[in-house]
């Protein structure tokens, strides 16, 4: 990547012992990957807790008489901050104020109920990325899968469990088939797959909304509103933990499904070829990988996974029938979740429970703080920004730069040394 | 980040049956739609208003005949484009242009059946919604033309009209806030250019993220401030319209398009220069070549990365004025996600204009009108259903990207980082 400038070929010439190999683990522990990560957690909450501050009212009234108590000002920064992340907390993970373990440890349960979606989604955007393939798709790939799930979920008369896995698969099939028609257009056409993901969102979208208003597609029976009937009961995804949590078995299927990704990216010959055309398409080609067909089962599998994200909206989280909103900005979550991830299954797990939190403990934070939920998003975009680039946070915290890091680009003209006789 | 499959295709393709093919499937549409499937008597079109200088006298069109005299002379095309094309020529631009009026025609007789069109109130809507679309896709050309893919038009459309909305709002100036909106949008430009450019991050993961970045600020701080003081920060003076003396008074089209604000004969103005600049000047020519072949450009001298991060700042800043249009030129405040996905619109229409400001004007033209004849069909009660007309732009880009229309292809080094190696 980068050739050796003269002066390290200086350096090493005149080095006399190499550096001792605490030295270098210690080195690309802090260089590396998990650090950045807690630091770019970090930073952004820092810049969301410099945007709470700022736009408090209580803050904005106590700087109105900073100079007679400076003091005040501090503590109402101090408030507002401590406020809005405490809320945060308990909203996600333990409700102190609550008396016993099983209310108090509620809002775990809805943070892990936010994340499951989040999850799937993220392993499927995940995925794709490891194919090379940018998946921008997740909102109408979730959107025609909750159409597929939810069709069945309401007007076919099935069994109890088989009415369940019908409809699961009714949906899968449809998130599938809906990328799978990104996969097809990128391999035989070579159309850029970011393109066409965010126009077939949109196309999703108007779809849906107009099945959503038309008797005899989605909408309810009798009913004038946008919005589908209620899900047999025999299609609804049982409660994990009783009537009381809003945990439904999807979380289950969820680590299945995240055991799985993991095993058919490093243990299968399908992942083997999904990782060597990602790694370098051309070279793949030589191999004797299609990379066409490649492209196409990889946007399959991708499509399969985010649609089961639909589906578990439509069948877990809002069985009473769901309107054109039901993806609820998962497709979009699940690229930052992806990326928080790094792509990998296991990472792209615990990326997607920090998010759940995040969404859970939104939701408390707006309604006990009065902070408006959005806020989330700027941390969360904040996060994904800071992780994609490791040097700026290095620089930010003075981290030491790992060996054969590529350097910044500068925009400034190299100096030519003007030549001397 | 991928390589693309498409076997490059030799200058030796003599015939292309592409548009007679086209054609064909449109006349037979037209058939169907227009001659089997009419019901109304006829379609009153009204061509100007009362405030017009000169009153043209509304015309009534037959339905039915209307329909087979258009289907005829749309068969009669089709029949003249295989004969060019069997010589091995291409059909003619003024065909194509001829072609897609008379369907038109045909359309709205059909569509507007035993109703009334207003033909200025039509085309002022046109206008009226391209103007973002327009200079998102100005910002996307000159920004990919350089090489660094703009999937953050969006978030600089939102930038640009929260903004403008306030900076307008506190200075009581809507010039000022047409500034401050370039600024706001060339700020989202430097976070794409510095991540992209300096730190090397993949591009569409960076303009992803903006987006959303920009939605989650502005949102949040719409509802923690702008919301609770609206006649202090959000309500924005407007643009006048100015009249041009004798162009305005030109029937059906002066009132359209000399009877507007600013920022439209602004947006004249600025077509007109990028489209000379880009191909004509020192500038251009630059530019162009930074996005082609980088290594060649750095070889002859141009510094690549600075080139790039003031073109993509120069893009921001022409995308901000499009998000000025929303507030101080149409709705006249900001609201929460007000631009409602024109970005993407804007960013297909670069893609449909082939990375040409002209012909991407035209595009975002086009999709402005598919959007506004959606409002006036749903006004006057139409047979097509309104999602798919709103659908159609994005439809129109999935066609364009998979080379039914004609050959696209974008700036060969677009989406890729330069380093100096």
């Amino acid at each position: 990547m980068s050739k050796k400038t003269p002066d390290a070929l200086d350096t090493a010439t005149t080095e006399i012992a190499p550096p001792s190999r605490w030295n270098i683990a210690l080195k690309e522990m802090l260089g590396g990957s998990v650090v950045i990560s807690i630091l770019s957690v970090l930073s952004a909450l820092v810049v969301g807790a410099i945007l709470i501050a700022v736009t408090d009212p209580g803050v904005h009234k106590a700087v109105g008489y900073f100079a007679a108590r400076p003091t005040s000002t501090f503590q109402a920064i101090w408030d507002s901050i401590f406020g809005a992340y405490s809320s945060l907390f308990q909203g996600s993970v333990y409700n102190f104020r609550r008396p016993e373990f099983a209310t108090g440890i509620k809002p775990l349960t809805e943070t892990l109920t936010f994340a499951t979606p989040l999850i799937v989604a993220g392993l499927g955007v995940a995925l794709a990325f490891r194919v090379g393939l940018f998946n921008i798709g997740g909102r109408g790939q979730m959107l025609i899968a909750a159409a597929c799930a939810g069709y069945v979920g309401f007007t076919w008369q099935l069994p109890p469990v088989i009415h369940l896995i019908v409809a699961v698969l009714a949906g899968i099939i449809g998130g599938a088939l809906w990328a799978g028609i990104v996969g097809v257009l990128k391999a035989r056409t070579g159309a850029h797959e970011v393109i066409v993901t965010i126009m077939l969102n949109y196309i999703a979208f108007y779809l849906v909304s107009w099945m959503l208003r038309t008797q005899g597609f989605l909408q309810a029976p009798g009913s004038n509103n946008p919005k589908t009937a209620p899900i047999l009961e025999t299609a609804v995804m049982p409660k994990l933990l009783g009537p009381s949590y809003n945990l439904n078995t999807g979380f289950l299927l969820v680590i299945a499904l995240t055991i799985f990704v993991a095993w058919l990216l490093s243990r299968s010959s399908l992942g083997f070829q999904f990782r060597a055309v990602g790694e370098n398409p051309n070279a793949a080609r030589f191999a004797g990988i299609r990379v066409d067909r490649m492209y196409i089962y990889a946007m399959l599998f991708s499509g399969g996974l985010i649609a089961v994200a639909g589906v578990i909206q439509v069948l877990g989280v809002v069985p009473a029938g769901f309107s054109s909103g039901i993806d609820a900005g998962i497709g979009f979550d699940a690229i930052t979740v992806a990326l928080l991830g790094r792509a990998k299954p296991w990472g792209v797990f615990f990326a997607g429970i920090l998010f759940g939190a995040f969404k859970a403990g939104g939701f408390a934070m707006q309604a006990a703080e009065g902070i408006p939920i959005d806020i989330v998003l700027v941390v969360q975009s904040l996060i994904v920004l800071f992780i994609a680039a490791p040097p700026l946070i290095r620089a930010l915290f003075r981290l030491p730069v790992p060996a054969g890091e590529p350097k910044p680009v500068s925009l400034r003209r190299p100096r030519v040394k003007a030549v001397t006789r | 980040m991928s390589q693309t499959t498409t076997p490059v295709t030799s200058t030796v393709v003599l015939k292309s049956w592409k548009a007679p093919i086209a054609f064909g499937i449109f006349t037979v549409v037209s058939f169907v739609i227009f001659i089997l499937l009419n019901t109304g008597a006829s379609t009153n079109f009204r061509l100007s208003t009362e405030s017009d200088f000169i009153q043209l006298p509304a015309i009534d069109l037959p339905a039915l005949g209307t329909g087979i005299f258009v289907t005829a002379l749309l068969f009669a095309m089709t029949v003249l484009s295989f004969f060019f094309s069997n010589k091995g020529k291409s059909s003619p631009i003024w065909m194509i242009s001829a072609f897609g009026f008379f369907f038109m025609v045909g359309f709205l007789t059909w569509a507007g059946a035993d109703g009334s069109i207003l033909i200025p109130g039509l085309l002022l809507g046109t206008v009226g919604l391209s103007i973002p679309l327009i200079f998102g896709a100005l910002g996307g050309i000159i920004s990919e033309r350089v090489g660094v893919i703009n999937i953050a038009i969006e978030g600089q459309l939102l930038a640009g009209a929260f903004v403008s909305a306030m900076v307008a709002t506190l200075t009581g100036s809507p010039y000022l806030g047409l500034v401050s909106a370039m600024v706001a949008g060339m700020l989202v430009s430097f976070v794409l250019a510095t991540f992209s450019v300096k730190y090397l991050v993949d591009q569409v993961i960076v303009g992803v993220v903006l987006n959303v970045l920009v939605l989650g600020l502005t949102s949040f701080l719409y509802s923690q401030v702008l919301s609770k003081n609206t006649a202090v920060l959000n309500s924005p003076p407007r643009f006048d319209r100015i009249d041009i003396p004798v162009l305005s008074q030109i029937p059906i089209i002066g009132p359209v398009l000399f009877r507007q604000t600013l920022i439209v004969y602004l947006m004249y103005i600025i077509v007109a220069v990028v489209a000379y600049a880009l191909f004509k000047t020192k500038w251009g020519l630059r530019l162009r070549s930074v996005g082609e072949h980088p290594m060649a450009a750095d070889t002859v001298g141009i510094n690549v990365a600075a080139t790039r991060f003031w073109n993509v700042a120069l893009a921001g800043a022409i995308a901000g004025i499009g998000g000025a249009y929303f507030t101080l030129g149409s709705v006249g405040a900001f609201q929460k996600e007000m631009t409602a996905g024109a970005g993407f619109i804007a960013l297909a229409a670069v893609i449909f204009g082939r990375w040409d400001p002209i012909r991407a004007t035209l595009a975002a033209l086009l999709f402005g009108f598919a959007s506004n004849l959606q409002n006036v069909l749903s006004i006057i009660g139409s047979p097509v259903p309104s999602e798919f007309m709103l659908m159609l732009p994005y439809v129109v880009t999935i066609f364009a990207v998979a080379g039914f229309v004609g050959r696209v292809r974008g700036p060969a080094a677009a989406g890729k980082p330069y380093t100096k190696s």
